[in-house]
């Protein structure tokens, strides 16, 4: 029986009487890629920020692993890489190797630490991002495609089940983008990481997600590929040409 | 007088103690906040020192236990602040400016109501760390526990918080409660910091080490570590050679700080 990881029961949320997702309802279970699409302003982030309980819906609840947001506590079961960070100082001096190893808070009860024991999981993920050799780099100092290796370093050092990554392509070069999405895809399917992934790039959903979600407040779709493009609702909602490149892609 | 003959006097040795102590809390809290865009929190904060102080003089304290009458208003000053931005839907530095304008305009009407306090109240506009008392060493040296202490035990949260909030967010850290403590400890330390510079100086003692320090650190430990280290040195030295020279001590730690911050951003530029 597969495993419920992430449910979303009826979830409404407006912003200051702006509509921002209306009714949403959806499951994610272990080992799904799930790719969310969606016009600009259609809630994917918000959708996002509600999963990680850094917005309250005005209606409806979220379950994380079975516990109701209000309760869960287990935030090492869960990896985030926003778009980039919102208020980025470059002249931050913390290096590589302290900001991933302060993903290992996650979860921890007060007073949480860093021990010197935990010194082999940050460097295994240094290792399996490529990222060992500016280990003493600060952060403020790499690329942009740099910084976010390193993000998802942070994300990824708990080993998490979850792994839920809003944008996290916008700024980067084609080429490190691919490679990007191919690291996730490979602890996808690897591991069995469930992914949730928010991009724009609808052709990069069609190649490495197994699940689509679309949304435009409410949930437009959410099923697999092969329902998707055998769908005649999903051409005219989005014309044969759009589906065709979604279909083409996976 | 020769430079060893300056710590036969007890209130010089008393002065540098105390110095040393609020100046690496100061340093140490300062590199949080300038890193959070919080560094005039603790200009906002003095200002409400000076109101409270003003309250605390139209109640008639003795001297010496000014500064622990204040610390209750100041902490709920704080607070407030946190409040204010979180509630009112304006930014920190609106918040800071409110609370304050607020301080300042508390200490103003006080003082011309009441009269006869003037004198004692401008004393702390602008400091006297020589005159500190054995009793206010003490309360001085109670503090810094209090306060190191909970730095050490909320270091990982205060990094988490300072590095991104939202992504602490996501690792279950409470936010609201450690910007909280990092406010309330700031507001200690602001009551302890006026003392030595003076409410019109504090925010110095708390951005000058940290930014002096930023200019080189690789890593936020040495950052705390060079900031409290150039906090304590500027204080000592200041208090020293303000004492030798008959300067206002204030002002020297601050030139002496300020000389310092200069002399890193030179090197650096030069270096690259």
């Amino acid at each position: 029986m597969p495993v419920e990881v992430v449910a979303v029961n009826g979830v409404s949320l407006a912003y200051h009487g702006a509509e921002a997702l209306r009714d949403v309802t959806f499951e994610v279970t272990a080992g799904d890629y799930v790719g969310v699409g969606g016009p600009n302003g259609s809630g994917k982030s918000t959708l996002i920020r509600c999963i990680l309980g850094l917005a309250r819906p005005d209606r409806g609840t979220v379950t994380l692993f079975g516990t109701g947001l209000s309760r869960f506590d287990a935030w090492q079961r869960v990896g985030y890489l926003p778009q980039g960070l919102q208020h980025f100082n470059p002249h931050f001096p913390a290096t590589v190797a302290e900001v991933v190893a302060l993903g290992l808070l996650a979860g921890r009860r007060f007073p949480r630490r860093v021990a010197r024991s935990d010194a082999g999981a940050v460097e295994r993920v240094l290792t399996l991002m490529g990222i060992g050799a500016i280990r003493d780099r600060l952060v403020g100092e790499l690329s942009g495609g740099l910084r976010q290796r390193v993000l998802l370093a942070r994300a990824l050092v708990n080993e998490p089940e979850l792994l839920v990554l809003d944008e996290p392509t916008t700024a980067l070069d084609p080429e490190t983008r691919e490679s990007f999405y191919e690291i996730i895809r490979d602890l996808n399917r690897s591991r069995g990481t469930t992914v949730i992934l928010v991009t724009h790039d609808s052709g990069s959903i069609g190649r490495y997600a197994s699940r689509l979600l679309y949304l435009d407040k409410r949930v437009v779709f959410y099923g697999g590929f092969d329902s998707f493009c055998d769908s005649p609702e999903m051409s005219d909602f989005f014309g044969i040409h759009s589906q065709h490149l979604i279909c083409h892609r996976h | 007088m020769t430079f060893l003959e300056i710590f036969q006097y007890g209130f010089l040795l008393r002065a540098l103690v105390a110095g040393s102590l609020i100046a690496g809390l100061c340093a140490v809290l300062g590199v949080f906040l300038v890193l959070r865009r919080l560094s005039l929190i603790g200009d906002g904060l003095a200002h409400v020192t000076f109101g409270s102080v003003a309250i605390a003089l139209l109640l008639r304290f003795q001297s010496i236990y000014v500064s622990i009458a204040a610390i209750p208003c100041v902490l709920l000053s704080a607070l407030g602040i946190l409040k204010l931005a979180e509630r009112a839907r304006i930014y920190g530095d609106a918040a800071i400016g409110i609370v304050s304008s607020l301080g300042i305009a508390t200490g103003i009407m006080l003082a011309s109501m009441a009269g006869g306090f003037n004198i004692d109240l401008f004393s702390y506009l602008f400091g006297n760390i020589l005159s500190i008392s054995p009793f206010e060493l003490g309360q001085t040296a109670v503090l810094f526990v209090v306060v190191c202490a909970t730095v050490v035990l909320f270091y990982h949260d205060l990094l988490a918080i300072t590095f991104d909030e939202e992504l602490a967010r996501t690792s279950g850290i409470g936010v609201d409660r450690i910007n909280a403590v990092l406010v309330l400890l700031t507001a200690l330390t602001v009551v302890l910091a006026m003392k030595v510079v003076g409410i019109m100086l504090i925010s110095a003692l708390l951005i000058l080490p940290a930014v002096t320090s930023l200019q080189f650190a690789r890593g936020f430990r040495t950052a705390i570590l060079l900031a409290a280290a150039i906090g304590v040195t500027t204080v000592a030295a200041g208090i020293i050679v303000s004492f030798l020279g008959n300067l206002p001590t204030g002002a020297t730690i601050i030139f002496l700080n300020f000389s310092l911050f200069l002399a890193a951003f030179a090197l650096r530029h030069l270096r690259r």
